[in-house]
């Protein structure tokens, strides 16, 4: 399954769902795209939902981390929601688990921005 | 494809669709002797982390170029494959991605991912190119406790 992304706005805040597969190829060009495409429109409060996210790979970890520094230099700030075990078990080895504010609830992500 | 009792051989284009394909070809194999769900992810994503070296650092999408994936089980041992016709690549030179320094790289994991997965991992160099082992021990039975084949 391909990765596909909807958005959608909440307080300010852009909620992006992600479902899918985020690995080297479209995966990760669709991620890019997304995120550049928000920030290109002065939307820097952004939330990457990964609940439907099932499989990401180092290409898509290094995609995160592309999302997470590409924000944070144009004075937003980028954060994940809902991870799958697989997700969460993967950014825990890759100690990115301590980069990224990682967040359970939607309004709790949403409330958490300045 | 060439295969005997034991042993699967593929021969792959450098193509993205490899990638899939190597991933695809270890969960069906691991999946196929018996190995529990977790160890099916991690055989899996350390081949895609494998073929993706072998198809883009190694090979660097050259169509006259192809990438070997073997699967071999031993019966202790799931030994798997995967070769390109690459310049090589030198190990000393791939960064700790664990460091402080490194982590917010945005390449740079996919060995570490592997070793994080498998029992062992050797990289060697070859004549044509560099040569990839990953091997996971087989635990307890498999496929069902009788002898599983490929």
């Amino acid at each position: 399954m391909s990765m596909k992304v909807s958005s959608r706005q909440v307080d300010g805040v852009t909620i992006v769902d992600c479902s899918g597969r985020i690995t080297l190829g479209e995966g990760s060009v669709i991620l890019r795209d997304t995120v550049r495409d928000l920030l290109a429109k002065g939307n820097k409060k952004i939330v990457l939902n990964l609940q439907d996210v099932n499989y990401i790979d180092s290409s898509g970890i290094g995609e995160l981390v592309s999302a997470f520094t590409t924000t944070k230099n144009q004075g937003g700030e980028l954060k994940l929601l809902n991870l799958t075990k697989k997700v969460n078990d993967l950014l825990q080895i890759t100690k990115l688990y301590t980069v990224f504010d990682v967040k359970d609830d939607e309004a709790s992500a949403v409330k958490s921005f300045k | 494809m060439a295969m005997t009792e034991q042993r699967v051989s593929y021969t792959l284009d450098s193509s993205l669709e490899t990638i899939d394909s190597a991933e695809e070809k270890a969960t069906r194999i691991a999946t196929d002797l018996g190995f529990a769900d977790d160890e099916i992810m991690q055989i899996s994503m350390a081949v895609r982390e494998g073929a993706v070296n072998a198809v883009l650092h190694g090979n660097a999408y050259a169509s006259d170029k192809k990438v070997t994936l073997a699967f071999e089980h031993s019966g202790s041992d799931l030994v798997i494959t995967i070769s390109d016709q690459g310049r090589g690549m030198d190990l000393s030179k791939i960064p700790n991605p664990l460091a402080p320094e490194n982590l917010l790289k945005t390449s740079g994991r996919g060995i570490f991912l592997m070793r994080s997965f498998m029992d062992e991992v050797e990289i060697r160099p070859t004549q044509t190119g560099t040569e990839l082992k990953l091997i996971k021990h087989v635990h307890g039975r498999t496929a069902g406790g009788k002898e599983a084949s490929l």
